[in-house]
Protein backbone atom coordinates (compact mmCIF):
# COMPACT_ATOMS: atom_id res chain seq x y z
CA UNK A 1 0.00 0.00 0.00
CA UNK A 2 3.10 2.49 1.05
CA UNK A 3 4.09 2.22 -2.87
CA UNK A 4 0.53 3.04 -3.95
CA UNK A 5 0.59 6.41 -1.27
CA UNK A 6 4.09 7.44 -2.25
CA UNK A 7 2.58 7.68 -6.05
CA UNK A 8 -0.86 9.16 -5.66
CA UNK A 9 0.65 11.90 -2.57
CA UNK A 10 4.08 12.64 -4.48
CA UNK A 11 2.53 13.15 -7.56
CA UNK A 12 -0.45 15.81 -6.09
CA UNK A 13 2.20 17.44 -4.61
CA UNK A 14 4.21 17.92 -7.60
CA UNK A 15 0.94 19.26 -8.86
CA UNK A 16 0.23 22.04 -6.73
CA UNK A 17 3.45 23.06 -7.68
CA UNK A 18 2.77 22.50 -11.44
CA UNK A 19 -0.10 24.80 -10.93
CA UNK A 20 2.18 27.74 -8.94
CA UNK A 21 4.17 27.50 -12.10
CA UNK A 22 0.83 27.78 -14.38
CA UNK A 23 -1.09 30.65 -12.64
CA UNK A 24 1.77 32.44 -10.77
CA UNK A 25 4.36 34.37 -11.70
CA UNK A 26 6.46 32.71 -9.19
CA UNK A 27 9.67 31.73 -10.52
CA UNK A 28 10.74 27.54 -10.06
CA UNK A 29 13.83 29.28 -7.46
CA UNK A 30 11.11 30.89 -5.75
CA UNK A 31 8.62 28.16 -5.39
CA UNK A 32 11.60 25.49 -4.31
CA UNK A 33 12.16 27.59 -1.41
CA UNK A 34 8.55 28.56 -0.30
CA UNK A 35 8.13 24.52 -0.02
CA UNK A 36 11.28 23.46 1.67
CA UNK A 37 9.84 26.60 4.41
CA UNK A 38 5.86 25.50 4.19
CA UNK A 39 7.69 21.86 5.02
CA UNK A 40 9.57 23.37 8.04
CA UNK A 41 5.64 25.54 8.96
CA UNK A 42 3.89 22.06 8.48
CA UNK A 43 6.11 19.80 10.46
CA UNK A 44 5.69 22.39 13.16
CA UNK A 45 2.16 22.25 12.86
CA UNK A 46 2.47 18.77 13.67
CA UNK A 47 0.75 18.02 10.12
CA UNK A 48 3.64 16.32 8.08
CA UNK A 49 4.62 13.95 10.48
CA UNK A 50 1.32 11.88 9.86
CA UNK A 51 1.93 12.36 5.61
CA UNK A 52 5.25 10.93 6.52
CA UNK A 53 3.86 7.92 7.68
CA UNK A 54 1.46 7.28 5.33
CA UNK A 55 3.22 8.27 2.44
CA UNK A 56 7.12 7.89 3.32
CA UNK A 57 9.15 8.39 0.40
CA UNK A 58 5.90 10.60 -1.10
CA UNK A 59 6.42 13.02 1.57
CA UNK A 60 10.02 12.64 2.43
CA UNK A 61 11.36 13.05 -1.41
CA UNK A 62 9.53 16.19 -2.25
CA UNK A 63 11.23 18.93 -1.41
CA UNK A 64 8.68 19.76 1.74
CA UNK A 65 10.26 16.65 3.01
CA UNK A 66 13.28 18.30 2.91
CA UNK A 67 11.39 21.44 5.50
CA UNK A 68 10.11 18.54 7.46
CA UNK A 69 13.79 17.18 8.03
CA UNK A 70 15.46 20.31 9.00
CA UNK A 71 11.98 20.81 11.50
CA UNK A 72 12.34 17.64 13.02
CA UNK A 73 16.29 17.68 13.31
CA UNK A 74 15.92 20.81 15.29
CA UNK A 75 13.49 19.51 17.46
CA UNK A 76 15.91 16.38 18.21
CA UNK A 77 19.13 18.05 18.94
CA UNK A 78 16.86 20.85 21.56
CA UNK A 79 15.09 17.95 23.00
CA UNK A 80 19.19 16.35 23.42
CA UNK A 81 21.07 19.62 24.58
CA UNK A 82 18.77 22.52 25.09
CA UNK A 83 19.43 25.82 23.16
CA UNK A 84 22.74 24.98 21.79
CA UNK A 85 20.44 22.38 19.45
CA UNK A 86 18.51 25.11 17.87
CA UNK A 87 21.90 25.86 15.77
CA UNK A 88 23.27 22.39 15.04
CA UNK A 89 19.99 20.34 14.59
CA UNK A 90 18.45 21.30 11.37
CA UNK A 91 21.63 20.94 9.30
CA UNK A 92 22.48 18.21 10.76
CA UNK A 93 20.02 16.18 9.69
CA UNK A 94 19.69 17.59 6.36
CA UNK A 95 23.93 16.84 5.88
CA UNK A 96 23.50 13.27 3.51
CA UNK A 97 21.42 15.97 1.11
CA UNK A 98 23.33 18.19 1.33
CA UNK A 99 26.75 16.72 0.80
CA UNK A 100 25.87 14.11 -1.84
CA UNK A 101 24.64 17.18 -3.76
CA UNK A 102 27.49 19.07 -3.81
CA UNK A 103 30.24 15.80 -4.09
CA UNK A 104 27.89 14.74 -6.88
CA UNK A 105 27.76 18.00 -8.25
CA UNK A 106 31.64 18.34 -8.61
CA UNK A 107 32.46 15.19 -9.98
CA UNK A 108 30.00 15.42 -12.85
CA UNK A 109 31.42 19.08 -13.30
CA UNK A 110 34.78 17.17 -13.03
CA UNK A 111 33.84 14.72 -15.92
CA UNK A 112 31.07 16.89 -17.78
CA UNK A 113 31.19 19.75 -20.43
CA UNK A 114 28.94 22.39 -20.25
CA UNK A 115 26.30 22.30 -23.03
CA UNK A 116 23.79 24.73 -25.01
CA UNK A 117 20.62 25.33 -23.31
CA UNK A 118 17.76 24.89 -25.59
CA UNK B 1 -4.81 -2.26 -36.90
CA UNK B 2 -1.62 -0.72 -38.40
CA UNK B 3 -0.24 2.29 -36.69
CA UNK B 4 2.51 4.37 -38.74
CA UNK B 5 3.44 7.57 -36.71
CA UNK B 6 1.62 9.94 -38.24
CA UNK B 7 -1.83 8.68 -37.34
CA UNK B 8 -0.21 7.61 -33.94
CA UNK B 9 1.19 10.69 -33.22
CA UNK B 10 -3.13 11.89 -34.81
CA UNK B 11 -4.51 9.48 -31.93
CA UNK B 12 -1.76 10.54 -29.24
CA UNK B 13 -3.15 14.26 -29.91
CA UNK B 14 -6.71 13.32 -29.96
CA UNK B 15 -6.32 11.28 -26.03
CA UNK B 16 -4.33 14.11 -24.60
CA UNK B 17 -6.46 16.80 -22.98
CA UNK B 18 -6.15 19.81 -24.49
CA UNK B 19 -5.91 22.02 -22.38
CA UNK B 20 -2.40 22.73 -21.34
CA UNK B 21 -2.33 23.79 -18.11
CA UNK B 22 -3.93 20.15 -17.45
CA UNK B 23 -1.81 18.55 -19.59
CA UNK B 24 1.23 20.14 -17.54
CA UNK B 25 -0.50 18.74 -14.33
CA UNK B 26 -0.65 15.08 -15.67
CA UNK B 27 3.13 15.38 -16.54
CA UNK B 28 3.92 16.49 -13.26
CA UNK B 29 1.54 14.03 -11.04
CA UNK B 30 3.06 10.75 -13.18
CA UNK B 31 6.62 12.36 -13.56
CA UNK B 32 6.72 13.62 -10.42
CA UNK B 33 4.86 10.44 -8.46
CA UNK B 34 7.35 7.97 -10.29
CA UNK B 35 9.95 9.72 -8.84
CA UNK B 36 8.27 9.71 -5.56
CA UNK B 37 7.31 6.03 -6.39
CA UNK B 38 11.44 5.30 -7.31
CA UNK B 39 12.25 6.69 -3.36
CA UNK B 40 9.75 4.36 -1.85
CA UNK B 41 11.03 1.03 -3.53
CA UNK B 42 14.64 2.44 -2.38
CA UNK B 43 13.61 3.73 1.02
CA UNK B 44 11.86 -0.10 1.76
CA UNK B 45 15.27 -1.61 0.52
CA UNK B 46 16.97 0.12 2.69
CA UNK B 47 14.59 -0.33 5.27
CA UNK B 48 16.01 -3.61 5.62
CA UNK B 49 19.51 -2.83 7.20
CA UNK B 50 18.95 0.44 8.13
CA UNK B 51 16.46 2.64 10.81
CA UNK B 52 13.58 5.03 9.57
CA UNK B 53 15.57 7.67 9.56
CA UNK B 54 19.31 6.67 8.20
CA UNK B 55 16.76 4.89 5.60
CA UNK B 56 15.67 8.14 4.51
CA UNK B 57 18.87 9.41 4.04
CA UNK B 58 19.98 7.06 1.86
CA UNK B 59 16.98 7.45 -0.49
CA UNK B 60 17.46 10.82 -0.89
CA UNK B 61 21.57 10.17 -1.23
CA UNK B 62 20.35 7.89 -4.06
CA UNK B 63 18.42 9.53 -5.94
CA UNK B 64 20.67 12.91 -6.20
CA UNK B 65 22.91 10.45 -7.58
CA UNK B 66 20.82 9.42 -10.38
CA UNK B 67 19.68 12.90 -10.79
CA UNK B 68 23.46 14.08 -11.13
CA UNK B 69 24.09 11.70 -13.86
CA UNK B 70 20.77 12.33 -15.35
CA UNK B 71 21.89 16.21 -15.80
CA UNK B 72 24.90 15.41 -16.76
CA UNK B 73 24.02 13.67 -19.70
CA UNK B 74 21.25 15.66 -20.20
CA UNK B 75 18.39 13.43 -19.58
CA UNK B 76 17.08 15.65 -16.59
CA UNK B 77 16.72 18.84 -18.68
CA UNK B 78 14.70 17.16 -21.41
CA UNK B 79 12.32 15.25 -18.90
CA UNK B 80 11.94 18.41 -17.41
CA UNK B 81 10.86 20.19 -20.37
CA UNK B 82 7.52 18.21 -20.25
CA UNK B 83 7.36 17.33 -16.66
CA UNK B 84 7.75 20.90 -14.79
CA UNK B 85 7.13 21.05 -11.41
CA UNK B 86 7.05 17.11 -11.69
CA UNK B 87 10.97 17.30 -12.11
CA UNK B 88 11.29 20.62 -10.05
CA UNK B 89 9.30 19.42 -6.67
CA UNK B 90 11.40 16.48 -5.90
CA UNK B 91 14.89 16.24 -4.48
CA UNK B 92 15.67 14.90 -7.69
CA UNK B 93 15.16 18.56 -9.05
CA UNK B 94 17.45 20.18 -5.97
CA UNK B 95 19.88 18.08 -6.91
CA UNK B 96 19.80 19.07 -10.48
CA UNK B 97 19.59 22.62 -9.77
CA UNK B 98 23.33 22.15 -7.90
CA UNK B 99 24.21 19.74 -10.81
CA UNK B 100 23.80 22.11 -13.58
CA UNK B 101 25.45 25.35 -12.87
CA UNK B 102 28.12 23.20 -11.50
CA UNK B 103 28.63 21.96 -14.92
CA UNK B 104 28.25 24.98 -16.26
CA UNK B 105 30.32 27.00 -14.64
CA UNK B 106 33.37 25.38 -14.92
CA UNK B 107 34.45 27.40 -17.58
CA UNK B 108 35.04 30.21 -15.23
CA UNK B 109 37.28 28.29 -12.80
CA UNK B 110 36.68 25.71 -10.32
CA UNK B 111 36.66 28.50 -7.41
CA UNK B 112 35.15 31.51 -8.87
CA UNK B 113 32.94 29.73 -11.66
CA UNK B 114 31.72 26.16 -9.90
CA UNK B 115 32.18 27.13 -6.80
CA UNK B 116 31.04 30.48 -6.77
CA UNK B 117 27.74 29.10 -8.70
CA UNK B 118 27.05 25.96 -7.21
CA UNK B 119 24.83 27.26 -4.82
CA UNK B 120 23.07 30.08 -6.70
CA UNK B 121 19.58 27.95 -6.71
CA UNK B 122 20.22 26.00 -4.08
CA UNK B 123 21.56 28.24 -1.61
CA UNK B 124 18.45 30.64 -1.19
CA UNK B 125 16.65 27.23 -0.63
CA UNK B 126 19.17 26.30 2.30
CA UNK B 127 19.50 29.82 3.65
CA UNK B 128 15.76 30.12 4.21
CA UNK B 129 14.64 26.70 4.95
CA UNK B 130 17.81 27.03 7.79
CA UNK B 131 16.70 30.01 8.77
CA UNK B 132 12.27 28.49 8.91
CA UNK B 133 14.21 25.91 11.03
CA UNK B 134 16.17 27.77 13.37
CA UNK B 135 13.00 30.02 14.33
CA UNK B 136 11.26 26.93 15.40
CA UNK B 137 13.55 25.71 17.03
CA UNK B 138 13.63 28.65 19.82
CA UNK B 139 9.85 28.24 19.64
CA UNK B 140 10.29 24.81 20.25
CA UNK B 141 12.68 25.34 23.25
CA UNK B 142 10.55 28.31 24.45
CA UNK B 143 7.58 25.50 24.79
CA UNK B 144 9.59 23.38 26.22
CA UNK B 145 10.96 25.63 28.81
CA UNK B 146 7.46 27.65 29.41
CA UNK B 147 4.77 24.27 29.11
Amino acid sequence: MSYLWAFVIGGAICVVGQLLLDYTALSPARILTGYVVTGVVLSAAGLYQPLADLAGAGASVPLLGFGHLLAQGVCRAVDETGLPGVFTGGLCAASGGVTASLVFALLAALVGRSRDQN
Amino acid sequence: MKLDPKTYSKMVRRAVPHSPVLKDCLWAFFVGGSICLAGEILRQTYLTWYDGEMAGTLTSISLIFASAVATLFGWYQKLATHAGAGTLVPITGFANSVVSPAIEFKTEGWVSGVGAHIFGIAGPVLAYGTLAGWVWGVIYWAMSKGG
